[in-house]
């Protein structure tokens, strides 16, 4: 094991790749000799050349459609869109062409890609430039949805969607670049579509996704040491495929649900887990689901502002105590 | 130059014309791929109206030798890109007309199992890479297609088939200039037709002439060509095509031509000026070849053999689709993921 940061391991998880098939190729805006605006690239165009990792014009409608032409003709692109909110100016292709075209050609294209984008708030960048998108991705049939928290899920979670054979956005969220975790030695592919129960508990559970899976762990000791109340914490890591199961098996096991999401409160991911437990196991709950969300804002720059809206650690825990009490 | 006393007029030597740098067997083939498409088009034109067709269609009728020409200049393991009014760049391709005459039916047999209809034609091993229905967004997919030719050196090149309605949207000029600073073997045509939906481009076109007199903002040359004369249209492509496959990079070329019908089936096209349509039909691509092979010697019989031969596999392959079944409804289920299925929980 080693220690990495959660950009290191964006670097790691795409260098392993391309190191093991030539078909993988990486694309988009300053990645390149300049290394990413968030410096999760760097390296990878010293290791692998002009030819293997491309820099772009700020086009992203090129990006997006060049990395389907050329996934549905062979190559193994990897596409990375600066920040999520610019998903916004070429979804066109990511909804119309990218989710559909394997299917409205009855099975004739197929569209090996992953979409790698910086996701989510904390950085005080203001509303064009923090948002929690997974949720739009995961309305559209057709694409799978995957955003991890550790750097150990970086890598693994990285190098399956670079091996899958379908198109995968790939959530990065922007506050975890700096944070730090073991990351298994060697080549670690993870698998998509299984979540992970990281804290076992017996009186709630906590739905998590991203940022704030390190918020409910940390609200989660809280509530074992301060309030006697424990709290399982699962970090669902992919939206589509959705691993039900885990969900709905902590879910029974505790009697009662907390989500925990960053984007804002309509139609977010918990939204979606909510209904599928109130429809499956609604007998089996002690007390009505709970979701904790961004309100339904666009977020501020200013740091209180921003830091009361994203849900904390403390919210989470007060949440929680009122709730189960 | 004076001509010398007494020296006989010489007769144009048809042999050598007809085997010029295109070649007789180069136009009969564009002969059966006009034919082809225009029999295609007319024939899902009454099927509509026998009520056999749903939904809506975008026919190609006037526009052929387009088509015909860039379809013949082709390698078959080159990538079409074209858009909803792509029935004609798919069938060049060598794509089944059952198939495509079935799909527009919504049978089993159609060529895209039923999901994808008229604007949607692909036939991926004949490389008909996709129809496709948003405005632009083809452009950039083309040039990605053609970064993997550049990548694996294939040789292989992307034609990408638009109108002059497309030249508006912002992905056309993303993918022009990234096409351009990437060298990519990527050919863009531009088929204006004078319309978009039903406004004349010109009344919402900054220039006159949409695609060619924005080439040079992308560092390349202007080309216009006759669209309705296969033979200049073949001519085009090749040099396009040529310079693409010897790394020269891509290029944009538009093609002048004229719809005969509305935009789709629902529009009468009442907002052309009078006498428009009649000056166009004049120089019916269709007709003109018939003379011009006729001219080079060919014999009426082979080139009324293609006509019969065409009408033929049309009307055998409206028998096809006729007689297929509807797709089975387990199928709507299938091939949303490369497994095969639609699963989106376990
Ligand atoms: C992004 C987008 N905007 C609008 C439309 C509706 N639309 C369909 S075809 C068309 C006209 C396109 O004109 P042109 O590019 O000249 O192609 P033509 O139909 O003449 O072949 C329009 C506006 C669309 N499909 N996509
Ligand atoms: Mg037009």
């Amino acid at each position: 094991m080693a220690e990495l940061t959660y950009r290191e391991a964006v670097i790691e998880g795409i260098a392993q790749e391309m190191r093991r098939d030539e078909k993988v190729v990486f694309l988009g805006e300053d990645i390149g000799k300049a290394g990413g605006v968030f410096k999760a690239t760097v390296g990878l165009w010293d290791e692998f050349g002009d030819l293997r990792v491309r820099d772009t014009p700020i086009s992203e409608q090129a990006i997006l459609g060049a990395a389907m032409g050329a996934a549905m003709t062979g190559l193994r692109p990897i596409a990375e869109i600066m920040f999520s909110d610019f998903l916004a100016v070429c979804w066109d292709i990511v909804t119309n062409q990218i989710a559909k075209s394997r299917y409205m050609t009855g099975g004739q294209v197929d569209l090996p890609l992953v979409i790698r984008t910086a996701n989510g708030g904390g950085a005080r960048f203001g509303a064009q430039h923090s948002q929690s998108v997974e949720n739009w991705a995961m309305m559209i049939p057709g694409i799978k949805v995957v955003a991890p928290s550790t750097p150990a899920d970086v890598k693994g979670l990285l190098a399956a969607a670079i091996r899958d054979p379908d198109p995968v956005i790939f959530f990065e969220q922007k506050s975890l670049y700096a944070t730090k975790g073991e990351v298994p030695d060697g080549e670690h592919v993870d698998e998509i579509g299984k979540a992970k129960v990281v804290r076992e508990g017996d009186d709630v559970t906590i739905l998590a996704l991203a940022l704030m899976v390190p918020r409910a762990l940390e609200a989660a000791e809280r509530l074992q040491a301060e309030a006697g109340i424990s709290a399982s914490v699962v970090d669902i890591r992919s939206l589509v495929p959705l691993d039900t199961q885990t969900i709905l098996s902590q879910v029974k096991k505790t009697a009662r649900v907390v989500t925990v999401e960053e984007n804002p409160r309509l139609c977010g991911w918990g939204a979606e887990i909510a209904s599928i437990i109130a429809e499956e196991c609604f007998y089996d709950l002690d007390m009505p689901i709970v979701r904790i969300t961004t309100p339904h804002i666009p977020l501020s720059s200013a740091d209180e502002l921003e830091d009361a809206m994203i849900p904390s650690a403390d919210r989470i825990f007060e949440t929680v105590r009122q709730e189960v009490d | 130059m004076a001509k010398k006393a007494g020296a006989k007029k010489k007769a144009p030597d048809k042999k050598a014309q007809l085997n010029d740098d295109i070649g007789e067997e180069n136009r009969l083939t564009m002969w059966r791929l006009q034919l082809e498409v225009r029999q295609v088009e007319q024939r899902l034109h009454d099927l509509f109206f026998q009520n056999l067709i749903k939904g809506t269609s975008h026919l190609a009728i006037g526009q052929e030798a387009i088509s015909a020409g860039f379809g013949a200049a082709m390698r078959p393991d080159d990538y079409t890109f074209c858009t909803y009014r792509g029935h004609a760049h798919t069938l060049v391709r060598g794509a089944s007309m059952t198939g495509m005459i079935g799909e527009l039916m919504g049978k089993e047999c159609g060529m895209l199992k039923g999901k994808g209809g008229s604007m949607h034609l692909t036939d991926v091993e004949h490389g008909a890479m996709g129809s496709y229905a948003i405005i632009g967004a083809h452009l950039p997919i083309a040039a990605g297609a053609a970064w993997q030719a550049q990548y694996n050196k294939t040789g292989q090149i992307a034609a990408c088939f638009f109108g002059d309605g497309t030249t508006n949207i912002g992905a056309f000029h993303e993918a022009l200039n990234f096409a351009v600073v990437w060298n990519l073997p990527v050919v863009f045509v531009c088929e204006n037709n004078l319309y978009m939906e039903y406004t004349p481009i010109s009344e919402v076109t900054a220039v006159e002439h949409p695609a060619a007199d924005r080439a040079c903002a992308y560092g390349l040359p202007s080309i216009i060509v006759d669209g309705n004369d296969a033979d200049a249209v073949f001519r085009v492509a090749t040099t396009a095509f040529d310079k693409a496959r010897a790394g020269g990079g891509p290029s944009l070329i538009e093609a002048k031509t004229y719809r005969y019908s509305g935009h789709s089936r629902a529009d009468p096209a009442t907002y052309r000026p009078e006498g428009e349509l009649e000056e166009w039909m004049k120089k019916d691509p269709i007709p003109m070849y018939r003379q011009r092979l006729l001219d080079f010697g060919v014999k009426e019989d082979v080139v009324s053999g293609i006509e019969e031969a065409v009408l033929k596999a049309v009307d055998e392959a409206t028998e096809e689709a006729k007689a297929s079944p509807p797709p089975p409804l387990e199928s709507a289920y299938e091939d949303v993921w490369a497994d095969g299925g639609a699963s989106w929980r376990n």
